[in-house]
């Protein structure tokens, strides 16, 4: 194992990259797959606290996250597909119907 | 030194693929380079010894969400050649965003007089032959100490998927059933 | 410059045998394939009428070369419209996926690419999961609106198949209690019965989940009539379609790898536990000393001389071979062999055995339609998995916390799964038999 600066340092990274994809794309799946790599970027990091306080806690939490980004992939996705079918686009921009 | 080239390696390819994710006309590409992300996320986890959490990125995140994310944008075709970032604002404005949360965290992990990690109160790193058998213990820990967000976790799991049918199901039959 | 060079020779040091081992998969497996495929060809011709493949050379057995080498040199043609990067990507990490799975099963107790992964079945169940992504983006690359319809049918069904699948498995698990392969091997050892015995539903459910994993027989959506030629891989020519080739049948393998480690034993010789059964060590050197007595009657028969001496010549290099297996049986000294190669042997006779299988099923039933098989996966396949996964559990506890006899508790347990399959098959039949009038008028969520 590296030492934990290197993880914090990845998982930082990947947490901006994250960041930007979602603030800056106009297509809200790219959005949502922006989403799932923030969540990556923490994975990283309770797996690597896991492992150096030898505490099984951090990948149970892990795992929840997963099985929390599914679901949340999921029901995003058919959210995004009712979407196209009345308005036939997926770019944030066109989601306006609530703008006054 | 393995570790450290494993680490660069697949840090590295994490890095380059989600920068490449963001940045990519088509989505389809973009869910590409995702795919690579989590594989060298899941090689990460193999790294530090969670090898339980490696094989569930690769089966619920590569195989199981991004197929759901295939699909979808195999579905939702639009036409590639559109614009993807039309303001320039915008992306100015995110940058500033990232810039500034990069730069606050960075003081804070670097205001410690040690680096980044150093200042942990823990006196060593548990070395890898001590540890015990990463799918037994996480199983134990599951079923025992967190049985209770076990059993949300699976009741989530349902309702996502009844949630997901109901928004994804066509207009037509659901007024025929 | 020394300084440098040390962690380099102590990594090659400690990590070379892993590295031959993977090389040798690497270039042994495609010949490998090409026989494999030769060779169902051969069975399916036997099963209907002839000989199979026969003119010119000896029964066609250099054939299979002649084909790898065409499909190498064969020029490369790549749709107008295709999407660049996805057609490239798509066989590579189909085949990337199967042959990396391979590299983590267990042919024999000390043969094994990538040794003592804690977690190993679920690894080569990832890898061969990680396949799925090349169907689909196979289907994408081609631009063709029937392939990718095609496409994301054949995925659905796959990972409708994977959990089915994967329940089965997880039925064998519990009996073994480990992911570990070479653990789940031993723990058949030392219960004395193959979990095919303990758990034969599971092994039943993973039996038909595999075969529609591995896109056989009736389950081989992607090639059936309507779509052109060959499926999702008839946009692929040359080298690309051998790729795409390669990594089916590897999945094959994997799959049936699979199914023998965790329910026939593994490299177990029959009745591994009982000493008296020794006599069966002496079994391999005399299998293949009959298959070249079979070889030496059967060149007395050929119409070519040609063809007689190839017979000839494969008499002999069988009785080589038996020869070698013979030896660490008699010789004391040799004995350490013995697990290794006998393991070797046993492990690839059952999955020989189970390719088969594949192929005779090819011929004898036919096709399923989309809707129909979907309906078979979710509707009896999930259910009856779920609940053998009960009924392995209950009958463990039984066996352990409640003192009950071990055969009498998986016996007894057997049986609901069992009867929850039988109920869900005549509530299937009865639905397929008795809608027709209102089938037309139904809407069928699962076609189209």
């Amino acid at each position: 194992m590296m030492s934990p600066a290197h993880y914090l340092f990845l998982s930082l990274a990947l947490f901006l990259i994250g960041c930007i994809g979602v603030i800056t794309r106009r297509n809200v799946i790219v959005v949502l797959m922006s989403i799932e790599l923030i969540l990556n970027a923490v994975n990283i990091n309770l797996v690597m606290f896991s492992r150096i306080f030898g505490d099984v806690a951090g990948q149970v939490f892990v795992l929840f996250i997963i099985a929390d980004a599914a679901a949340e992939a999921a029901v995003g996705l058919g959210i995004v597909i009712a979407f196209f079918r009345n308005r036939e686009s997926v770019l944030a921009d066109e989601m306006d119907l609530l703008k006054w | 030194m393995l570790d450290s080239v494993l680490f660069y390696t697949f840090g590295g390819v994490a890095v380059l693929s989600a920068a490449l994710m963001i940045t990519r006309r088509d989505p389809l590409h973009s869910a590409v380079f995702l795919i690579t992300t989590l594989l060298a996320t899941g090689e990460i986890f193999l790294q530090l010894r969670a090898d339980f959490l490696f094989v569930a990125q690769i089966i619920l995140y590569a195989c199981g969400i991004m197929v759901l994310f295939l699909f979808v944008i195999m579905l939702v075709r639009v036409d590639a050649a559109v614009p993807q970032m039309r303001f320039r604002v915008q992306k100015l404005g995110a940058l500033a965003v990232v810039f500034a949360l990069g730069f606050e965290v960075l003081v804070i992990l670097f205001s410690a007089d040690k680096l980044p990690g150093e200042g942990l109160f823990v006196q060593e790193i548990a070395a890898a032959g001590k540890l015990p058998p990463n799918s037994e213990a996480l199983a134990r820990s599951l079923f025992t100490t967190y049985s209770l967000p076990f059993e949300m976790a699976g009741v989530l799991l349902l309702v996502a998927i009844v949630g997901a049918v109901v928004m994804a199901k066509s207009r037509n039959r659901m007024d025929e059933s | 410059m020394n300084a440098a060079f040390y962690p380099v020779r102590q990594f090659i040091q400690d990590w070379w045998l892993e590295f031959f081992s993977g090389v040798v998969i690497l270039v042994a497996f495609p010949l490998v394939v090409a026989y494999v495929a030769l060779v169902e060809r051969k069975i399916l011709a036997d099963k209907q009428t002839g000989s199979g493949p026969l003119p010119l050379e000896p029964h066609r057995t250099l054939q299979p070369r002649a084909e790898g080498l065409r499909l190498f040199l064969k020029g490369d043609i790549v749709p107008p419209n295709a999407d660049k990067l996805i057609f490239w990507l798509a066989p590579i990490l189909s085949v990337v996926a199967a042959l990396t799975s391979l590299g983590a099963i267990a042919f024999g107790p000390a043969v094994q690419v990538a040794r003592d992964i804690n977690v190993g079945i679920l690894f080569v169940i990832a890898m061969g999961s990680l396949g799925f992504l090349g169907v689909i983006l196979g289907g994408w690359a081609s631009n063709c609106q029937n392939l990718n319809i095609g496409a994301m049918r054949g995925t659905a069904k796959l990972v409708s198949y994977e959990v089915g699948g994967g329940l089965a498995i997880l039925s064998a698990l519990l009996v073994s209690g480990t992911l570990n392969i070479r653990a789940i091997v031993e723990a058949q050892q030392r219960s004395g019965a193959w979990f095919i015995f303990l758990a034969p539903i599971g092994f039943l459910i993973y039996l038909v989940a595999s075969i529609a994993q591995s896109k056989r027989i009736r389950f081989d959506l992607l090639e059936q009539r309507p779509e052109p030629v060959s499926g999702d891989k008839v946009e692929y020519v040359g080298f690309r379609w051998s790729l795409c080739f390669l990594a089916e049948c590897a999945n094959r393998i994997v799959v049936a790898s699979i199914a023998t480690t965790l329910f026939l034993g593994g490299w177990l010789r029959p009745f591994s536990n009982e000493p008296w059964f020794y006599w069966l060590d002496y079994l391999p050197p005399i299998l293949i000393v009959l298959l070249g007595v079979c070889c030496i009657y059967r060149a007395g028969k050929q119409p070519v001389l040609a063809q007689s001496l190839w017979m000839w010549v494969l008499a002999l290099v069988c009785l080589c071979v038996a020869g070698v297996f013979a030896l660490p049986v008699a010789a004391v000294s040799l004995q350490f062999l013995l697990p290794g190669l006998h393991g070797a042997f046993w492990f690839l006779l059952k999955v020989g055995i189970f390719l088969y299988i594949f192929a005779w099923l090819r011929l004898s039933i036919p096709r399923y339609s989309f809707g129909q098989l979907m309906r078979v996966g979710w509707h009896i396949l999930i259910p009856v998995a779920i609940a053998n996964v009960f009924a392995i559990g209950i009958a463990l506890f039984l066996e352990y916390e409640a003192g009950w006899n071990r055969w009498f508790a998986f016996g007894v347990m057997n049986f609901f799964p069992v009867a929850l399959a039988a109920y869900l098959l005549r509530l299937h039949e009865k639905r397929a038999a008795g809608s027709s009038r209102t089938r037309a008028m139904a809407t069928d969520s699962y076609a189209g």
